[in-house]
């Protein structure tokens, strides 16, 4: 399980913001994405979203522990 | 200091408890950054960012303009959330010795708040709502501070 939060146009594609998914890694997170929403996987394919894993940034796939928590974050544009 | 806030805060009292009993500093400058209306085009702005994550990532910077321009110390207040045009978003003050140091410290800080800070921008207007990406200009002005 792991809590998942998306930030900035991201959320309004999928139309929520936080939400619990179950996965033991990264790479089976995206996987349930794919199967449960083809555009918003697409859109986290895109070069210039970044991901952070418990508040750091993550290049490669990772393990994820029960509480971790994935962020999926847009291009960051500043204040 | 950073500082994220959901509420309107008042530059200038920020900048006077900033300034108050220095008496080895010598130069403080700020810089106020306010919500524009853009002609009618923008009603709200608003600011999302990722807590936790978001003052991390300001405090390196701040980190980093504090040992290049020696500074003694900085300050750095965000809003997040709905802004209405007049309002302050960002506030940032810094304090060194001398006025050079605490002026290019404050324009490097700006440069990098406005352009790569872990914020997400929306601006709704009578035109629907959009998401705000850097522009050009914003990239443009922080790859001045690039060390070659």
């Amino acid at each position: 399980m792991a809590r998942v939060l998306l930030f900035g146009r991201l959320s309004d594609l999928a139309g929520w913001r936080e939400r619990d998914i179950p996965a033991a890694s990264l790479a089976e997170l995206r996987g349930r994405i794919a199967t449960e929403d083809p555009a918003l996987f697409e859109a986290l394919q895109a070069p210039a979203v970044r991901t952070a894993v418990d508040q750091e940034l993550v290049s490669l796939d990772v393990a994820l522990r029960p509480d971790s928590e994935v962020a999926f974050l847009p291009p960051m544009s500043g204040g | 200091m950073i500082r994220l806030t959901q509420a309107p805060f008042d530059p200038g009292q920020a900048l006077g408890d900033f300034c108050r009993d220095r008496t080895e500093t010598g130069a403080v400058a700020s810089f106020t950054g306010i919500a524009r209306a853009e002609q009618g085009r923008t009603d709200i702005l608003e600011l999302e960012a990722y807590p936790g994550f978001t003052e991390r990532e300001i405090a390196r910077h701040a980190a980093a303009a504090t040992e290049r321009f020696a500074l003694q110390d900085v300050l750095v207040i965000h809003r997040t959330g709905p802004i209405a045009p007049g309002e302050a978003i960002v506030f940032v003050a810094t304090a060194a010795p001398h006025r050079r140091a605490a002026f290019e410290a404050c324009d490097f800080l700006m440069d990098y708040l406005k352009s790569r800070a872990p914020f997400w921008k929306k601006e709704t207007g009578p035109d629907g709502a959009r998401w705000i990406e850097p522009t050009d200009r914003d990239r443009d002005d922080l790859a001045r501070w690039e060390t070659s």
